[in-house]
């Protein structure tokens, strides 16, 4: 497939922004029984914008995939069948929860609602779990747009959901881990700590795919393409010399070695960089060096989901492997 | 119900293209507005097109034959291009099978041409929506038009016949006995599609004479003639 830039974007930031909302959230729960030092209302507030910050420049990014982004609105229609049409409805639900739980932190909405035993739940707290329902919802969304096509077959696989959750929420734990080291905040060593723990996850499903896709047996050949039994048989020319979107939009016009080039580079830039850098960062206790392991994660993500479009083979292109 | 479809006889298909050109000029001077061509006079012309023919080599040299090969949207009974539209633009008219793009609806998203296994859609880069073949459905459904031009143009263009246009479910028409009586077969049946256009095989034409097909056995010349002949001159052989 050709890797659309646009999609990158939208999948990388939107999770980054989805994980940091989390990472919010875990943090207040976490600082209730006191494992973690509670924070002020606007640490969690400031949180929540940058968090939403992050996903509104992802569904920006989403617009410039579409060829008719003022029809967008019409793309909630079919949440019956379409992954995309849920996508489109829980990604502003997500925003607004998210953007409605900053709110209420930012307006100190804490006062306790009703308790359950020794647990005092506030509208912070509601907000908090129904936003971390709709976000891990977001997640599956968007990763079944991908998953649920059985044509490509690198993608049609749990193993794909299991990525971008991983993905996003390592990458967001990274980024709650910068901004609290940028504020000078102690939680950086909590985030930090989960941000590694997610990431590993992310290794582990992310290795699970690649070597699952390394054995893939096609379902589709030329033979079954066209309906001739032959083991000798080749296109001589697939009826246009100059290219068609058949040719543009299914291959990524680059070499094996391209290819091969970027998922090393992902695989160094994703797992075990931003891993020592956190790492680094507790022993030097240096505020910069998680905000630098966000940067060099979130770069290798963006040629982590390059590779994730370009190592998938679409059925289509055994019509498209001979011009003349 | 009726499922409208083509049977693609690849037996006698020649390659010629004559449907991807007529399948050109009459959806591009449609009700839909042109279907986009860039560079058309320039060095790599592209654009929108429903229909090609794709040439397959099959065996190795000199034991090879030719496969002509036109190939567009199938019609599928299960159509996987219809579920993922997020905007509904993408549907399979119930009354007669034929899968369309509503145009004013489409956004773009090209989701439809990543759950095509045939790489049947394109997006037109001037409209910015996506297209496919239509069957010609501006045509086939057109009361004014005679009823014999009722039929995709790719269909009326064949020179050689190669396209049969017609009603896979009723089992009596053309396409179905072609399909029933000459081995029709569907393209990737492993992904449960279910296109509903099929395509004929090739079949070997072979012709064997035997010697005394070369003679004339009851030839009444012969018959009649009871003369001996032992060597000398005929009438045949005098030279005047």
């Amino acid at each position: 497939m050709h890797p659309a830039f646009s999609v990158i974007f939208l999948t990388t930031l939107i999770g980054a922004g989805q994980g940091l909302y989390l990472a919010m959230v875990t943090g207040q729960l976490y600082s209730i029984p006191r494992f973690v030092e509670a924070q002020g209302d606007r640490f969690y507030a400031v949180g929540s914008l940058v968090a939403l910050l992050f996903l509104i420049a992802g569904l920006v990014a989403s617009f410039f995939h579409l060829g008719r982004p003022e029809r967008a609105w019409r793309a909630a229609a079919k949440w019956r069948t379409s992954w995309l049409s849920r996508e489109v409805i829980v990604l502003p639900i997500v925003m607004a929860l998210v953007l409605a739980y900053g709110l209420a932190h930012w307006m100190v909405w804490t006062d306790p609602l009703f308790e359950i035993g020794a647990l005092k739940v506030d509208v912070t707290l509601l907000l908090g779990v129904v936003g971390t329902l709709a976000s891990l919802a977001l997640f599956v969304c968007t990763a079944m747009i991908y998953a649920d096509v059985k044509f490509l077959q690198e993608w049609h696989t749990p193993l794909t959901v299991f990525n971008f959750t991983f993905f996003g929420a390592a990458s967001g734990f990274m980024l709650a881990a910068a901004y609290s080291a940028y504020l000078g905040n102690p939680l950086v060593s909590f985030y930090g700590t989960w941000a590694v723990i997610l990431t590993f996850a992310a290794l582990g499903s992310r290795l699970a795919h690649l070597y699952r896709n390394a054995h893939i047996k096609r379902k589709s050949t030329v033979q079954t393409a066209i309906g001739v039994r032959h083991n000798t048989l080749v296109q001589r020319t697939q009826g246009a010399t100059g290219g068609s979107f058949n040719t543009r939009e299914f291959f990524h016009g680059r070499s094996q070695r391209f290819v091969q080039n970027v998922r090393y580079l992902f695989l160094i830039l994703v797992f075990p960089l931003p891993v020592l850098l956190i790492g680094a960062s507790y022993v030097a206790e240096s505020p910069n060096l998680p905000i630098l392991a966000f940067v060099v994660q979130y770069v290798g993500l963006l040629a982590e989901r390059w590779t994730f479009f370009a190592e998938a083979q679409h059925p289509q292109n055994i019509y498209y492997q001979s011009v003349a | 119900m009726t499922q409208l479809a083509l049977v693609i006889d690849l037996n006698v298909c020649v390659g010629c293209h004559a449907c991807v050109t007529s399948c050109k000029e009459w959806n591009t001077s449609g009700w839909a507005g042109p279907l986009v061509d860039q560079n058309p006079y320039d060095a790599s012309p592209t654009g929108t097109f429903f229909n090609r023919v794709q040439t397959f080599e099959v065996g190795t040299y000199p034991n090879t034959e030719t496969v002509h090969f036109p190939k567009s949207c199938l019609h599928c009974e299960e159509p996987p291009c219809v579920p993922v539209c997020p905007t509904g633009a993408s549907y399979k008219r119930p009354d007669n099978g034929i899968v369309l793009v509503d145009y004013d609806k489409c956004i773009g998203c090209k989701y439809c041409s990543w759950a095509c296994p045939y790489g049947a859609r394109e997006v037109d880069e001037e409209q910015k929506v996506m297209k496919k073949c239509t069957l010609c459905i501006d045509r086939i459904t057109d009361a004014k038009l005679p009823e014999r031009d009722r039929k995709p143009s790719c269909v009326l263009a064949c020179p050689t016949s190669a396209r049969l246009f017609g009603d896979v479910h009723d089992p009596d028409s053309e396409v179905s006995v072609a399909i029933r009586e000459r081995g029709g077969y569907q393209l990737m049946p492993e992904w449960g599609t279910k296109p509903a256009n099929h395509y004929l095989p090739r079949q070997k034409t072979r012709m064997h004479i035997d010697l005394d097909e070369l003679t004339r056995v009851d030839n009444p010349l012969r018959k009649e003639d009871l003369t001996t002949y032992t060597g000398e001159e005929t009438l045949d052989d005098v030279a005047w």
